[in-house]
């Protein structure tokens, strides 16, 4: 068993309106950014897995969005791996 | 009537519900999330407001899983009548009992405050002593009002005369002003198709005196208590 880092990203789905990101998106263009298009709010959780691999530890907290992380009315969600995301920042 | 009130750590309005229910010559008990096996004695199980679990991950989303949930919906299937209020009607969406969501009020703030809701539907084991049209001076009390759900549910509410409740101006018209938290089509309150689990985000059972302002919220625990008088003696054995 190895620990896995994760990063369950949760994000309202198109189309919902999204109260947060609108007050957002006014307050920035307040501010003088005229050119955000758009700005939605989600979450991110972070989570420790023990799991036989990789694939098994995506696919265990991916059951975990279904079950109770994410509602698939107003959310969709994607899980990754935290060690990858941050190799790929610069 | 015999009714339990489901109570999560968090909720704080149960007393309300139990008091609405003795208001109406109805008996009620609290029954804790962590029973099981405890519903099938009662009449109507009805889901309290409050804040189940600081409302964390989403609002009932936590409660939602809770051992007294399984319950719930095994009582709901078996068509007993399922009452949820405000944080109530979060857990039934999040259960599955009833369709769509509640998600945060258009305004971003906390709406605390009396509201006018039309009743749309008066043939219901709930509404049935309202008159149909009849406006409705309730209290909200909701962060997490504002019901969505996707087009081709939202479709099928309207289709089907699945809303209860909506709220609207002193001449009963749904316009955006009366409405507190962005919801569709102003929808305060739903039933399933059977007709058995009611959810609503206004709060009734501080409508049960003059004394606190109104008294509007009487009929709807009237209707559910006289629905088993008319329906003959309702005592399920305890298992």
């Amino acid at each position: 068993m190895t620990r896995y880092p994760l990063e369950i990203r949760i994000k309202p789905r198109p189309g919902l309106l999204d109260p947060q990101g609108k007050a957002i998106h006014g307050a920035l263009h307040s501010l003088g950014w005229p050119d955000v298009e758009d700005v939605r709010v989600g979450k991110v959780i972070y989570m420790d897995l023990e799991a036989e691999s990789a694939e098994s530890a995506v696919a265990a907290a991916e059951a975990m969005c279904r079950k109770l992380l994410a509602n698939p009315v107003t959310e969709d969600f994607a899980v990754a791996l935290a060690d990858a995301l941050e190799g790929a920042r610069p | 009537m015999r009714a339990a009130v489901v109570t999560f750590p968090g909720s704080n309005c149960d007393y309300d519900l139990y008091k609405a229910v003795e208001h109406v010559g109805g008996a009620a008990r609290f029954v804790w999330h962590r029973e099981r096996g405890g519903l099938a004695s009662y009449d109507a199980v009805l889901l309290p407001g409050g804040f189940s679990y600081g409302d964390y991950l989403r609002a009932g989303a936590i409660a939602r899983m809770s051992p007294v949930m399984e319950d719930v919906v095994a009582f709901a299937e078996a068509g007993g009548p399922v009452l949820g209020v405000c944080n109530g009607f979060q857990i039934l969406c999040e259960a599955g009992l009833l369709p769509g969501a509640l998600v945060r009020n258009a305004s971003l703030r906390f709406a605390g405050k009396d509201v006018l809701l039309r009743v749309d539907r008066t043939d219901t084991l709930f509404t049935h002593d309202y008159d149909e049209g009849q406006l409705l001076r309730i209290p909200i009390a909701h962060g997490d009002g504002n019901y969505e759900a996707d087009t081709a549910t939202l479709e099928r509410l309207e289709a089907e005369g699945l809303v209860v409740f909506r709220y609207v101006d002193a001449v009963g018209e749904t316009t955006d002003e009366a409405n507190p938290n962005g919801s569709w089509h102003n929808i305060a309150g739903i039933i399933n198709e059977a007709g058995n689990v009611m959810g609503m985000m206004p709060h009734p059972e501080r409508a049960m005196e003059a004394l606190l302002g109104s008294t509007d919220g009487v009929a709807l625990f009237t209707s559910l208590a006289s629905s088993f008088a008319a329906a003959g003696p309702t005592v399920r054995e305890a298992t």
